[in-house]
């Protein structure tokens, strides 16, 4: 008995000894020479392999920072949209462009309450598909068509369908702006936007090119290209583009000027602390007030 | 009689519920305004060449084809151009179309035959005749709404040897082949000549399916009165399965030949064309008219008097709802065209076009429960795939996004028929997602080819 | 304003569902359950109706506590589940052991893997091959077949082996005692479910016609049995039992018709489900001939629902308009 067992250890414990010395032989012989600065510079992404960058993945981005800093020495054009690029520079010991945090910003506020659905979709819960058959349950083609595409492709869980609106809500703590959310609508509704100062933001929320009467028959807060912001604007950032109007992040200063005048409620500012009523302008005070009480406010 | 042939991959047996069979062509009248949109058919939309205020004469030229896919649009009415606006489509967007407002009679643009009179004789030549066609803005009537004169033009290199005329109709609840092969029967074969002609095919073979046997016979007789008229024209009965009039289904069932994956058709030596569009080839060929109106069932199962109706393009079907006794309560499903390939519409007054072969009313018991429940993998969708595809297996790798697996599994072949959804005991909506992946894959493969 | 639904085409479904394939085979089990409960009284009844009552509740808790997804009870895909595994055990199998495997059936067999549809294994075989092993005695004492208008309907049954039970331990000579004509009526010992083959085969004929089923899987099964152990009989027929014995002796009439068609693990296409079929035969006759248990039926669909997935893709159908490489 105790021979079996003696045995039995002596043979294991040789064949363990034999296989450990081939795999360390194995592993010297056939090291990857890799530069330890890739490791380095990968430990500043997230990780989360999303894709944003354009590239395949985090490590490949990190790959390609070291190339490009080795070759050119400069990080230029190679940035993950969530994090600092500083950091990697700092790491390759170089200098990168001012880190400006963006976020997906969703175009469309057609809710059930301010669209109601004239039609009720019974099918695939693919966006990409229900685009093909139809405007959409409240009638406006450029409209969110609320299956989800979006929510199903975020790879940080910061997209959600609201039950109650039937619209995708943009968690700001997860949020890192891929814009892999952005490529995936159908129509074209999610745009990535900087954070903007002290996140403070403003844009039309709402991507209905169409003339004003089609967008008034089926929403009632999609933008019906008035121009009135337009004029307003004192930093030239608004533009048309079709009957819509278009906040150009570059020039918006943030007032806030345009909120104000918008007849649909289109233009949503976040985060801007809450407006005390005017006296002089009683009619438009409780619009901005709804319009602020409907987003989220984030510390 | 021929013998019944048949495809033998696949296919379904839906209920036929042909209501409107018996239902004598009605001339629908036309309304106040008629609203023609500019895109009616596949492919581009034609341009608009008419402004704001202008006559227009009944027949004469409004929209002109854009592009190699895209075909002309006629006027169906005489009147004044009241605005070229959007109107929302069988499609549910809003689309391009001429508003126009009706005069009382018609006048028709000049070179129009405007008589019931039969003219056999056909004058003009192949080249002729398929620029006739392209003139005319004849289209694929089956749904389709393919221009017909693509399909007519004979790649070099290439012979058609038949001429197949569709005239299966497969699909349950239509009824507008059928009446129009019955009250037009002389001048339906004519179009089959015509069409001979035009592709140089010395046969022609009119597939129909043995639930209309009273056409069959019709046909039959009228060949046999006039043997010389008609030579080269046969009959040939199918069996009555769905989808027995899918082109590559009933060149499979009549000439035995299989047309290649990712081919045409022309492949086989074969040119399918509908019934409606056959006889729109004869008027526009022998009476000089462009395609203006067509044949629509109005039918479903709680509707008061299904009926066929000959209706001019931009008449609301609303219109035509109305004339078959109104919208019957519990209507949840409207369709443009027929259950299993048609598109359910978000409003009932678009605009009649020539794909709109019927107007179908369904309530939720007709178009049944749809609650999804899990796959238990019984094979019936592969089984009822005329394609040979395995529709589970599509619907899994494209619902993964895969879209090297959805082409490797053959996914382009689909023909969209909806044997698998119809057959499938979990309700699986299989083909809503085997239609996205086709449509990525497609893309893709595109993005590829320009590479 | 009308409410339009907007759904892809096809707009017109057939009427067939889940739920009517389950209650179906359910219904086509019912003969076979009526001719046990003859032979096998009120043990056969309770026996039944304690699997379905368990496999159904254990479905039902595991949907509501555990995965906390819809509820699909009444869609008879647990309580055919509990059905069958009653139909595989002795009649008068302790109570608590047919819990005990109910819920492994359900349990193991099928929700853990994500419910109806995803489980690679006929559940309920899973149960019963578990009992097999766990409770070698009680699933192995097999009670006789005794009218109840002779026995009584409460009365203990008698046990006594079966026929395959029989052969395994005294050879063929020890079967010459039983008439043909009592195995297919079902006047023997076994698993009350697989006595009766007559009724079963009107069970099964019921499935071919309402298209339940088609006859591929079940056929080859059989016939690859009845040759196999007919080249056995021809070469040595001192040694092993004619090949029609085999056919209704044990639960090969069940086991091909019944579980072996089982949609969910066995394969698509025809010829995916004649090789199918052949593979259950073959280990069935081997298990049968030369293994450790009498019977193989169980084992056998159990291995080859393994290959399914690999049978499936090794025989798709074949698409349309694409010419397969000719063979140079």
């Amino acid at each position: 008995m105790s021979n079996i067992l003696l045995i039995s250890l002596i043979v294991l414990g040789v064949l363990g000894a034999v296989l450990a010395v081939v795999l360390y032989i194995v592993a010297q012989k056939f090291k990857v020479e890799e530069n330890p600065l890739i490791d380095e510079v990968e430990v500043c992404l997230p990780g989360a392999n999303c894709g944003g960058c354009g590239f395949a993945g985090c490590r490949a981005l990190a790959e390609a920072c070291v190339k490009q800093a080795a070759e050119k020495g400069n990080i230029d054009g190679l940035a993950c949209p969530g994090t600092d690029m500083g950091k990697v520079a700092a790491v390759l010991g170089l200098t990168a462009a001012a880190f400006e945090p963006k976020i997906a910003v969703v175009r469309c506020n057609g809710s059930c309450q301010n669209s109601p659905a004239k039609v009720h979709y019974e099918g695939a819960d693919i966006c990409a598909f229900a685009n093909t058959l139809y405007a959409g349950e409240g009638g406006c083609s450029k409209g969110c068509l609320g299956l989800g595409d979006c929510v199903k492709k975020c790879n940080f869980d910061a997209l959600h369908i609201d039950k109650e609106t039937g619209l995708p809500v943009v968690d700001p703590d997860k949020c890192v702006g891929c814009g892999v959310c952005a490529k995936t609508c159908p129509r074209g509704i999610i745009e990535v936007r900087p954070r903007g100062k002290k996140d403070r933001r403003v844009y039309v929320c709402c991507s209905n090119t169409d003339k004003g009467a089609l967008v008034v028959k089926n929403c009632s807060v999609g933008c019906i290209g008035c121009q009135k912001c337009l004029k307003t604007c004192p930093f030239e950032a608004i533009e048309m583009r079709g009957n819509l109007a278009y906040i150009d992040p570059a020039k918006c200063k943030a007032c806030g000027k345009c909120v104000e005048v918008c007849p649909r409620g289109s233009i949503h500012a976040v985060n801007f602390p809450p407006r005390k009523p005017k006296e002089e302008q009683p009619a438009e005070a409780p619009k901005v007030e709804k319009v602020e009480q409907e987003i989220p406010v984030t510390v | 009689m021929n013998p019944i042939k048949t495809f033998h991959k696949g296919g379904v047996h839906p209920e036929e519920n042909k209501f409107s069979a018996d239902q004598p062509i009605q001339d629908f009248p036309m309304p106040k305004q008629i609203i023609v949109p500019l895109g009616q058919c596949l492919g581009a939309p034609a341009e608009c060449i008419v402004n704001k205020g202008d006559r227009v004469l009944t027949g004469q030229l409004i929209g002109t084809a854009k592009g190699f896919i895209s075909a002309n649009v006629h006027s169906p009415a005489t009147g004044t151009v009241a605005k070229v606006d959007v109107v929302m489509d069988h499609t549910g967007y809003y689309k391009p179309a001429v508003f126009i407002d009706r005069e009382e009679n018609d006048e028709w643009v000049e070179g129009v035959i405007n008589t019931d009179e039969l003219l056999t004789d056909i004058k003009l030549d192949a080249k002729q005749i398929i620029d006739k066609v392209k003139e005319c803005g004849i289209v694929g009537m089956g749904g389709a709404t393919f221009p017909t004169h693509v399909k007519m033009m004979i790649p070099e290199g290439k012979k058609a040897e038949y001429v197949i005329i569709n005239a299966a109709e497969c699909e349950p609840y239509l009824t507008c082949d059928y009446r129009l092969l019955l009250e037009k029967t002389q001048e339906f074969l004519i179009g089959v000549k015509i069409v001979m002609k035009g592709v140089g095919a010395d046969k022609g073979i009119i597939g129909i399916e043995c639930n209309k046997m009273k056409a069959i016979e019709l046909l039959d007789k009228t060949i046999q009165e006039h043997p010389d008229l008609y030579k080269g024209i046969e009959v040939q009965p199918l069996k009555t399965k769905y989808p027995q009039g899918g082109e590559k289904q009933i060149i499979k069932a009549i000439t035995d030949r299989e047309v290649p994956s990712g081919k045409l058709p022309i492949e086989t030596g074969c040119v399918v064309v509908n019934v409606a569009s056959t006889y729109a080839i004869y008027e526009a060929v022998q009476k000089n008219k462009p395609l203006i109106e067509r044949i629509v069932t109005v039918t479903g199962k709680s509707v008061k008097h299904p009926s066929n109706f000959r209706v001019r393009f931009g008449t609301p079907a609303d219109l035509l709802i109305e004339a078959v006794g109104g919208l019957p309560e519990g209507i949840t499903d409207v369709i443009n065209g027929g259950p299993m390939m048609g598109k359910s519409v978000s409003v009932t007054n678009f605009p009649c076009i020539k794909g709109t072969s019927g107007i179908l009313l369904m309530t939720i018991k007709e178009a049944q429960d749809r609650r999804q429940t899990n796959c238990i993998r019984c094979g019936r969708c592969a089984h009822a795939c005329p394609m040979g595809l395995q529709p589970f297996l599509l619907h899994k790798v494209a619902k993964q996004n895969n879209f090297e697996e959805t082409e490797k599994n053959h996914i382009m072949d689909c023909i969209e028929c909806g044997s698998c959804e119809f057959t499938c005991p979990a309700n699986i909506p299989l083909l809503d997602y085997i239609r996205y992946g086709k449509a990525k894959t497609g893309a893709i493969i595109r993005a590829r080819s320009q590479k | 304003m009308a409410n339009y639904t907007i759904s892809g085409s096809p707009h017109v479904h057939s009427t067939e569902n889940t739920r009517k394939i389950m209650y179906r085979v359910i219904l086509a089990l019912v003969p076979a359950l009526l001719v046990a409960i003859y032979y096998f009284g009120w043990y056969a009844l309770r026996l039944t109706i304690v699997t379905v009552i368990t496999c159904m509740l254990t479905e039902w808790l595991i949907q509501k506590f555990l995965i906390k997804g819809p509820l699909t009870i009444n869609d008879g895909s647990a309580a055919l589940t509990g059905l069958l595994l009653a139909f595989n055990v002795p009649a008068n199998l302790p109570i608590w052991m047919a819990i005990v495997g109910s819920v492994v059936a359900i349990g193991i067999g099928k929700m853990a893997f994500g419910g109806l549809g995803k489980n690679p294994f006929n559940p309920a075989l899973v149960g019963r091959v578990f009992m097999l092993v766990s409770f070698p005695t009680a699933m192995t004492t097999w009670p006789q077949a005794a009218p109840i208008f002779k026995a009584g309907f409460f009365t203990d049954a008698v046990t006594g082996p079966t026929p395959l039970g029989l052969l395994k331990e005294s050879g063929a000579s020890s079967l010459d005692h039983m008439q043909f004509v009592d195995m297919v009526l079902g006047n023997r010992g076994g698993a009350f479910g697989e006595v009766c083959a007559i009724a079963l085969l009107i069970g099964a004929i019921y499935l071919i016609a309402r298209k339940v089923i088609d006859l591929w899987t079940p056929l080859s099964i059989l016939l690859t049995v009845f040759v196999f152990t007919g080249i056995c009989y021809l070469v040595n027929p001192e040694m092993y039992i004619a090949p029609w014995y085999h056919l209704v002796y044990g639960g090969l009439i069940l086991g091909a018709f019944f579980m072996a068609t089982d949609m969910v693990t066995s394969p698509m296409t025809v010829r995916g489900k004649i090789l199918f079929g052949f593979g259950i035969g073959l280990i069935t006759v081997v298990i049968r001939l030369w293994g450790a248990y009498p019977e193989g039926v169980s084992f056998a669909i159990l291995i080859m629902n393994a290959f399914t997935p690999l049978i499936n893709k090794a025989f798709k159908p074949q698409v349309f308009g694409v010419v397969k490489p000719s063979k140079k």
